[in-house]
């Protein structure tokens, strides 16, 4: 067993997703599969080797940088077009901090 | 005028000639399309407003005698994980089902510029995330060549619907084979470039180190048109390559004598005895063509899967934080607390599939487990980049399956994660290693089932893969 239900439980809260039981036990069942698969990557041997986090070709470190020049923005009301609760100009949440 | 039969070349020959409209062209395209969706559901929504206003201008230009540019009057599909302005772009998620993007994603921008017609936006598995389209949350895409069967994924909806003839090329987006898988499955020509060849602004992220934008198209010249179109140097994405773009499509000419091809012997074992068949003879024909084949090896192959699913969840979990309910469209009615909210609307909004690669993604990076997973995924990602490195100074070209097998049944493994993951083994190397790679039809099984060979090739080198295709599909025409 790679990973026990309290451990499902504690990775969702992690990712603030909200499961049913019977979401957790497939997952459960489904992670424990996939992390079995995944133990194949203590066979090779990366002594030495650099991670490699992303993509590099030869080229200077700032190659890719643009000119810091300023751009137009969205705009406020663009921007909030699409949230669920907009209000003055703001995003809505429920509250954080009682008063 | 026949939607399905026509090519780049065609329907400029034709609008200069004045057989046909650019507005002809939109009208009649939405038309079979919108009429083709009930069989394929290969489309979420159409933008017929769109389309037509860039046809109006495209007529314009004829008009004044003006060059309308290298896509006029072209009917192009959008996998619905890249951003259209005023068009809703669901990336086949509930979360976002009613998502109106306040801008374009630069690879539009550039479609119409070049005065490409964007009919709609195509179906795919839920924020890109499959092999199947099965897990759109707007039910699945089925193969035009196939009913019964499974475009293959991500980009299933813009394969489908280059296969069916509704879009006569279409956009879509791979992270570890979602172009190519269907592109192979459909019977179409599916294109990965190298990282960053084609600018990401505007596609919804899924794993950033991965993520790339490539066309589908009929033919291997109206998809390196494509490419040209889209590619190169973007203000707007700090990892698009300042490389020159070249003309692809010009340098096609059957030539491709002398070239040195590798045929990686790890990939030659557990295929399907028709699609290996297919594949030898697909590597015949390039003997007959005067190109040089020797058997190369990739020994880091076994544990790509391994790799790719540890990386591209690590960085789906980090990417998938943003629906949290509150900026983009759904919110859960449920919760009194922030903590609540944000739990309810992911729980609720999320497909099985994302739920499951969130979950993965999050456990490889948490404490305790980063080391053992995320820090060794990346170490075997740099072994499988040697590998290519090092076969490409022994070789021009790679010649691969792109799937271990045709089209399956839709809901044939759509319970059994593993076996999905499994099953994009040939695709997920090159896409690590971030070097350009496609489909090219290479024949049918005895069934009628679309197979596609993989053509792999160094870091830009888009050029020799094109050729090679190209090449290729001159002899099958015959």
């Amino acid at each position: 067993m790679k990973i026990t239900e309290k451990e499902v439980r504690y990775v969702a809260g992690l990712s603030n997703l909200q499961l049913t039981d019977a979401e957790v036990g497939k997952l459960q069942a489904d992670l424990n599969g996939i992390l079995e698969h995944m133990d194949k990557l203590k066979e090779i041997d990366t002594t030495g080797v650099e991670p490699m986090a992303q993509v590099l070709f030869d080229a200077g470190e700032t190659a890719t940088l643009r000119a810091d020049v300023p751009v137009p923005p969205l705009g406020n009301q663009a921007a909030l077009a699409n949230a669920p609760q907009p209000g003055a100009g703001y995003f809505k949440v429920p509250q954080i901090i009682e008063r | 005028m026949d939607i399905p039969s026509l090519t780049i070349d065609a329907i400029r020959e034709g609008l200069l000639a004045r057989r046909f409209s650019a507005t002809d062209l939109a009208t009649e395209a939405l038309r079979f399309a919108e009429a083709g969706n009930a069989q394929t559901n290969a489309y979420l929504h159409f933008s017929p407003e769109r389309a037509l206003e860039t046809a109006h201008r495209v007529d314009r230009q004829i008009a004044h005698s003006e060059d309308p540019g290298p896509l006029a009057g072209v009917p192009v599909a959008v996998k619905d994980v890249i951003v259209t302005k005023g068009v809703r772009t669901t990336c086949g998620s509930k979360l976002l089902a009613d998502y109106i993007p306040p801008y374009d994603a630069t690879a539009i921008v550039r479609i119409e510029e070049a005065g490409g017609l964007v009919i709609g936006k195509t179906n795919c598995d839920e924020f890109a995330m499959g092999s199947s389209t099965e897990n759109s949350a707007f039910g699945p895409v089925r193969n035009p060549v196939a009913p019964d069967r499974v475009p293959g994924g991500s980009s299933g909806g813009s394969a489908a619907a280059v296969a069916q003839g509704t879009a006569v090329v279409a956009l879509g987006s791979d992270t570890g084979g979602s172009i190519r898988q269907p592109a192979s499955f459909c019977g179409v020509v599916g294109v990965t470039p190298t990282y960053g060849r084609v600018s990401r602004y505007g596609l919804t992220a899924f794993a950033s180190s991965l993520d790339h934008i490539g066309p589908f198209a009929r033919s291997v010249k109206d998809a390196a048109t494509v490419l040209r179109v889209i590619a190169g140097r973007d203000f707007c994405d700090a990892t698009s390559a300042e490389a020159p773009v070249p003309d692809y499509a010009a340098l096609l000419d059957g030539k491709v004598k002398g070239l040195k091809l590798g045929l990686p012997r790890e990939y030659l074992k557990g295929l399907t005895s028709e699609t290996g068949e297919l594949i030898h003879r697909a590597v015949d024909v390039f003997q007959g063509l005067g190109c040089e084949v020797r058997e190369i090896s990739l020994p880091a192959t076994d544990y790509a899967i391994a790799c790719y699913y540890i990386i591209a969840t690590a960085e789906a979990s980090s990417n998938l934080a943003r629906y949290d309910g509150v900026r983009y469209t759904f919110r859960s009615g449920h919760g009194e607390t922030l903590a609540d909210m944000y739990r309810n609307t992911r729980g609720e909004g999320f497909g099985a599939e994302c739920k499951r690669r969130i979950m993965l993604g999050t456990y490889v990076l948490s404490a305790g487990y980063y080391d053992a997973y995320y820090l060794k995924a990346q170490k075997v990602r740099a072994l499988i980049a040697r590998d290519f490195a090092n076969a490409f100074q022994e070789v021009d070209a790679i010649v691969a399956p792109v799937s271990p097998f045709p089209a399956f049944r839709l809901g044939e493994k759509v319970d059994d994660p593993i076996a999905m993951y499994l099953s994009d083994i040939y695709t997920i190397t090159g896409s690590l290693a971030g070097i350009p790679c496609m489909s090219v039809p290479c024949g049918n099984t005895a069934e009628g089932l679309p197979v596609g060979m993989q053509l792999l090739t160094g870091h830009f080198a888009e050029t020799t893969m094109f050729r090679l295709a190209d090449a290729f599909e001159r002899t099958q025409r015959e």
